[in-house]
C-alpha cells in the first residue's frame, strides 16, 4: 500500500446530501479550499441514492421555526436539545428554496406557493435530488471530490482534530489528509441488528446498508462526546420491501388496521414511534398481520402511487406489479430493525449550536450529529450551513503537520496475511446477538439488563475475532474496517441502554 | 432485492461501476459484474445510468418476489421503467422529473 499526502482547508467526510452541502456553502462564504472524501461516488451515495418523494421538514403558513422545534421535541418525548433544534428550524425553508433553484421540482399551489401536506411536507420529484446536488459541487472548482476513498480514523494532535486516514477501496492507498477544520457527515448506523431478510435479501434495509457509522466509529474512538445512543430508530415500512409508508398514511390517508379490520392508530397515537409500538402490540396479542388500508382508493390514486414510489422505492412499484394494486389490496406493515441516526432520534455526536464537538477542530452535521431528531433531508442541510459556517470561524493559519502514518500502514497491512474468520460470517453473528439481546425484531424491541450484560460480553468476543480478518483486497479491508466500526457502535448502544435500565 | 445484468446487452461503458452507492459492481472481462449480489439495497441508481437497459431490478424469492424483472430507459427528462412481469405481460411506467409527487 502506498501513502498518499493530501492537505486542505476544509475536509469533508462523507459526500451525502450534507457533506455536499457543507462544501457548497463552505465555498459561498470563504476563498478556501475544500475537499470531500466519499467512499462510494457522490453522484448517488447516501441516503437519497434511490430519490425522496416529499421534503419532510418545513414550515408551513402560519407556523414557525419553534413550531417545528416543539413538534420535533414532542415527537421524541422531550429527549431533544431545543436549542439545536430551533437553530436547524430556522435554516429549513431557506434550503427548500436553494434546492429550488438548483433545480428540484417542486409542487405549487395556483398562486406559486409551495404546496404543502400537512404544514411540515413539500411534495416533490426528488428522483434526481442527489445528482442536482453532485452537479452542483462540480461547478465549483475549490471543491476537491475524492470518490472511493473510505474514512475510517481521525488525526488528532494534541486535543485537535487535524485530519483523517482513509483508504482507497478500488487501489492500494493509504490517503493521510490534513486540514484546518474538519466536519464529520458520514451519516448513522444500518446493518446492526438482524434485518427483517436475514437471507439473500438482507441489505433490503430502510436506512442504507452502506453506511455503517463510521463517524460514530471514529468519534468513539478519539474521545468525542456522543449521546442519545438508547434512542434506537425503528422505521414503520411496507413489509418485505421496507419502502416508506408516509405517502400512503399521509398522502392518501390510509390507516393503519389489524387484522380484524380495526383501526388501531388512535388507540396508541400517531408519534413516529407510537405507529411503529401499536403495530408491535397488535401483533403481540394475536391482532396481526397489520396493514395500511388502501383497498378501495380510486383506481387513479394507484397509477400516481407507482410513480411516486419508483421516485424513492421503485421495489415496492415492482411488488405491486406483481402482485395487486394498492386500490386493490391492502399494503401489510411491519416494523424495521433498530437504527441509529442522528436525522430521525437524537443519537449521533454531542454538539454544540454551532455543530461544534467536544474535539478541536471537529464539527458534526446531518444523521452523525447529535441532539436534533426529525432533520430529514433539509434539517441536514441546514446543519450543514451551521457547521461550515462555524468550521470556516474556527480555521487558524497555521495548517497542521502530517503525522507519520506508518503504524496506521503496518496493521492496515497485517489484514492481508490474515486467514481465519470472515467478515460475512462475524457480521451475521454480530446481527444475531444484537437481536436476541439487545431489542432486536425477535424480541419485539425489548432488553432486560441480564440479556445486555450477554451481549456485551459476545460483542466483545465478536470485536477480538474482528482483528483478525482476512483480506485480499482493498475491498475486502473496507469491509473489515466496516464491521470494526459497527462493532464499536454495537458496543456504544448497549453501554447507552445498560443505562437506561440502572 | 437485487439486480441482474445481462451480459450480452452489457457494452462494458462501465457507467453503473461508478455510481453504485455500495460499489458493488465491477468491470471483468469488460463486462459490469455483482459479485455480491446479495449486498445490493435496491436503489436502482445502476439501471438509471445504464445506457443500454442491461440491468434489472427484481425482488429475491425470500422476500417473495415473483420473478419480475424492471428496467429503466432514460430519455432526456423522462424515465421509462419497463416492467417484465412473472405472466408474460410487459407494464411501462413513464415519469417526468417535472412532474412533482402528488401526495
Amino acid at each position: 500500500m502506498n501513502i498518499q499526502y493530501l492537505s486542505t482547508d476544509f475536509l469533508i467526510l462523507g459526500g451525502g446530501a450534507a457533506g455536499c452541502w457543507a462544501a457548497l456553502e463552505f465555498c459561498k462564504r470563504s476563498q478556501g479550499k475544500a475537499l470531500l472524501l466519499e467512499k462510494a461516488n457522490i453522484r448517488r451515495s447516501g441516503c437519497l441514492a434511490a430519490g425522496v418523494n416529499a421534503l419532510n421538514a418545513y414550515i408551513g403558513p402560519g407556523h414557525t421555526p419553534q413550531d417545528y422545534a416543539d413538534y420535533a421535541k414532542n415527537d421524541a418525548e422531550g429527549a431533544v436539545d431545543e436549542a439545536l433544534l430551533l437553530s436547524m428550524a430556522e435554516r429549513l425553508n431557506g434550503t427548500v428554496q436553494k434546492l429550488e433553484s438548483l433545480g428540484l421540482t417542486i409542487l405549487k399551489n395556483p398562486d406559486g406557493s409551495y404546496a404543502t401536506r400537512g404544514w411540515r411536507n413539500v411534495k416533490i420529484n426528488g428522483e434526481n435530488i442527489k445528482p442536482l446536488l453532485a452537479g452542483a459541487v462540480a461547478q465549483e472548482p475549490r471543491i476537491t471530490v475524492l470518490n472511493q476513498a473510505n474514512a475510517f480514523d481521525y488525526i488528532v494532535q494534541g486535543d485537535r482534530v487535524t485530519g483523517a486516514f482513509a483508504i482507497a477501496v478500488q487501489s492500494p492507498v493509504l490517503y493521510v489528509v490534513t486540514a484546518k477544520a474538519v466536519l464529520c457527515a458520514t451519516g448513522g448506523a444500518a446493518g446492526l441488528y438482524q434485518p427483517n431478510h436475514p437471507g439473500f435479501s438482507r441489505h433490503k434495509l430502510w436506512y442504507p446498508p452502506f453506511n455503517t457509522g463510521a463517524g460514530y466509529a471514529m468519534g468513539v474512538r478519539a474521545g468525542a462526546k456522543m449521546t442519545g445512543f438508547a434512542q434506537r430508530f425503528v422505521a414503520l415500512r411496507c413489509k418485505d420491501t421496507i419502502a416508506p409508508t408516509g405517502t400512503l398514511a399521509q398522502g392518501v390517508g390510509a390507516k393503519q388496521i389489524n387484522a380484524l379490520g380495526e383501526v388501531y392508530e388512535q388507540k396508541y397515537g400517531t408519534a413516529t414511534m407510537q405507529r411503529v409500538r401499536g403495530t408491535v402490540r397488535e401483533n403481540a396479542e394475536n391482532r396481526g398481520p397489520c396493514y395500511l388500508r388502501t383497498a378501495g382508493i380510486p383506481q387513479e390514486q394507484d397509477d400516481e402511487l407507482a410513480k411516486a414510489y419508483l421516485n424513492m422505492a421503485p421495489g415496492q412499484t415492482l411488488r405491486w406489479l406483481e402482485t395487486a394494486p394498492p386500490s386493490v389490496q391492502n399494503v401489510e406493515i411491519d416494523g424495521t430493525e433498530p437504527y441509529i441516526t442522528g436525522g430521525h432520534t437524537a443519537s449521533g455526536y454531542a454538539v454544540a449550536v454551532d455543530r461544534a464537538t467536544s474535539l478541536k477542530g471537529l464539527f458534526a452535521a446531518g444523521d452523525a450529529a447529535g441532539g436534533c431528531p426529525q432533520k430529514y433531508v433539509t434539517g441536514a442541510l441546514a446543519e450543514a450551513e451551521i457547521a461550515a459556517h462555524a468550521a470556516l470561524q474556527y480555521m487558524q493559519d497555521d495548517p497542521p503537520q502530517a503525522p507519520d502514518a506508518t503504524p496506521v500502514l503496518q496493521t492496515l497491512n497485517a489484514y492481508f496475511f490474515y486467514d481465519t474468520d470472515t467478515v460475512d460470517a462475524l457480521e451475521e453473528e454480530m446481527q444475531g446477538v444484537m437481536d436476541a439481546y439487545a431489542g432486536g425484531i425477535s424480541r419485539q424491541y425489548t432488553y432486560t439488563k441480564e440479556g445486555l450484560a450477554v451481549a456485551e460480553s459476545k460483542i466483545a468476543a465478536i470485536a477480538q475475532k474482528s482483528k483478525s480478518c482476512a483480506a485480499k483486497d482493498m475491498q475486502d479491508l473496507v469491509y473489515i474496517l466496516e464491521l470494526q466500526e459497527r462493532l464499536v457502535v454495537c458496543q456504544a448502544v448497549i453501554a447507552a441502554l445498560k443505562e437506561v435500565c440502572a | 432485492m437485487s439486480i441482474l445484468i445481462e451480459e450480452s446487452k452489457c457494452t462494458g461503458c462501465g457507467a453503473c461501476t461508478q455510481v453504485c452507492p455500495g460499489s458493488l459492481l465491477k468491470l471483468q472481462d469488460a463486462k459490469a459484474k455483482i459479485a455480491k449480489p446479495e449486498r445490493c439495497w435496491g436503489c436502482c441508481s445502476c439501471l438509471k445510468e445504464c445506457p443500454v437497459q442491461a440491468i434489472a431490478l427484481y425482488l429475491g424469492e425470500d422476500m417473495g418476489g415473483r420473478g419480475g424483472r424492471m428496467h429503466v430507459q432514460k430519455e432526456g427528462h423522462l424515465l421509462h421503467w419497463i416492467a417484465a412481469l412473472p405472466g408474460g405481460a410487459t407494464k411501462i411506467i413513464t415519469v417526468d422529473s417535472r412532474d412533482s409527487n402528488k401526495y
